[in-house]
C-alpha cells in the first residue's frame, strides 16, 4: 500500500509540476508560486523519510525548510515590490540586462 | 469546478503515474511493517495525492493570478493532509499556519499591490509551454523510474504517538545551532524586507 516510495514519487511529481510553471511563465509572482510548489515536493520527501525511518531528523529538516521558505517568501515579495516600483511591470523580460 | 477541460488528460496522467508503484508492488508482498495503515490509508493517500497534483497543475495552467493563488491554497492544504497521514501532526498544523495563513496572504497582498488589474490574464506561448512540459515530464519519468527501482529500507512500525515534544527536544538539543541561526536569519530578513519595501523619498 502507501509506502515510502509513493510519498517520494508524489514529491518528485510535485517538483516536476513546479518546474513546468517556473520555466514557462514570465510573471515574477507566478514564478515565485511555482518555486513554492517545488519546495513542497522537497519537504514531502523529508517528512516521508522521517516517518519510515522512525527518526525525527526528517521533521526537524522540514521545519528548517519551512523557515527558509517563509524567509524566501518575505524577501522575494519585497524585491518584487521594489522591482515593480522601478519598471512598473512584473515581466521577467524587463530585467534581462545581464543576459549573456 | 472551474477546471478547464484541457487539463483532464494531464490530470489523469498524473494520477496514473502515482498508481503505478502500487500496482508494481502489490505482487511482491508488502509486509505490514512497510504499510502500517493498510488499505484505508492507501485510499486516503491516493485521494490526497490526486488533489495535490491536480491543484498544482491548476496553478501551472490557469491564466488568472487570483485563481492561481486559490489553487495553491488547495495544494498547500493537500500537502498538510499528507503530513497528517505521515503522522507528523505538528508539521501539518505548521504548514497550514505558515503557508495558508502567512505566505499565501502575503502573496495575495503582493498581487493586489502590483497588478493594474488583478483579473488580468496571462497567456503562455504554446511552444514554450510544450518545451517546459517536455523537460519536466522527462525529469518526472526518470525520477520515478529511479525511485521505483531503488529498494528503500524502512524501519518497522511507526513513530509512536505524539511526536511534538520529542520534536521540540530534538530542535533544542541536536539542532540547537541551526535553530539559533534560523532565528538570526529571520531577523535579518525582516529588516531587509522592510528596507526593500520602504517608500523612497526623492
Amino acid at each position: 500500500m502507501a509506502g515510502v516510495t509513493e510519498y517520494i514519487i508524489l514529491g518528485a511529481v510535485l517538483f516536476a509540476i513546479g518546474l513546468v510553471g517556473f520555466v514557462s511563465r514570465r510573471n515574477l509572482i507566478v514564478m515565485f508560486l511555482s518555486t513554492e510548489i517545488m519546495f513542497q515536493g522537497v519537504v514531502v520527501n523529508a517528512v516521508a523519510f522521517a516517518r519510515y525511518h522512525r527518526q525525527l531528523d526528517g521533521q526537524a529538516f522540514a521545519i528548517f525548510l519551512l523557515v527558509i521558505a517563509a524567509v524566501e517568501a518575505g524577501l522575494a515579495l519585497g524585491m518584487v515590490m521594489w522591482l515593480y516600483r522601478r519598471r512598473h511591470t512584473l515581466d521577467a523580460e524587463a530585467w534581462s540586462a545581464m543576459r549573456g | 469546478m472551474f477546471l478547464p477541460k484541457k487539463l483532464f488528460p494531464a490530470f489523469t496522467a498524473a494520477s496514473l503515474l502515482l498508481a503505478v508503484p502500487a500496482l508494481a508492488q502489490t505482487p511482491a508482498g508488502v509486509t505490514e511493517a512497510q504499510a502500517p495503515g493498510g488499505l484505508l490509508e492507501a485510499l486516503v493517500f491516493y485521494a490526497v495525492a490526486f488533489l495535490v497534483c491536480g491543484s498544482a497543475l491548476g496553478v501551472c495552467f490557469s491564466k488568472n493570478i487570483v485563481r492561481m493563488a486559490v489553487w495553491l491554497f488547495v495544494t498547500l492544504g493537500g500537502v498538510a493532509m499528507t503530513y497528517f497521514l505521515l503522522a507528523s501532526n505538528f508539521l501539518g498544523a505548521v504548514q497550514l499556519i505558515v503557508y495558508a495563513g502567512g505566505t499565501l496572504v502575503l502573496l495575495v497582498f503582493g498581487v493586489m499591490l502590483t497588478s493594474k488589474s488583478p483579473w488580468a490574464r496571462f497567456d503562455v506561448p504554446k511552444l514554450e509551454l510544450a518545451a517546459a512540459a517536455a523537460v519536466a515530464l522527462t525529469l518526472a519519468v526518470s525520477l520515478c523510474v529511479v525511485l521505483m527501482r531503488t529498494e528503500w529500507h524502512s524501519a518497522e512500525g511507526v513513530v509512536a504517538g505524539a511526536t511534538m515534544d520529542q520534536l521540540g527536544k530534538t530542535l533544542l538539543t541536536t539542532y540547537l545551532v541551526p535553530f539559533e541561526v534560523a532565528g538570526v536569519l529571520l531577523m535579518v530578513v525582516m529588516v531587509g524586507a522592510a528596507h526593500l519595501a520602504r517608500q523612497e523619498k526623492n
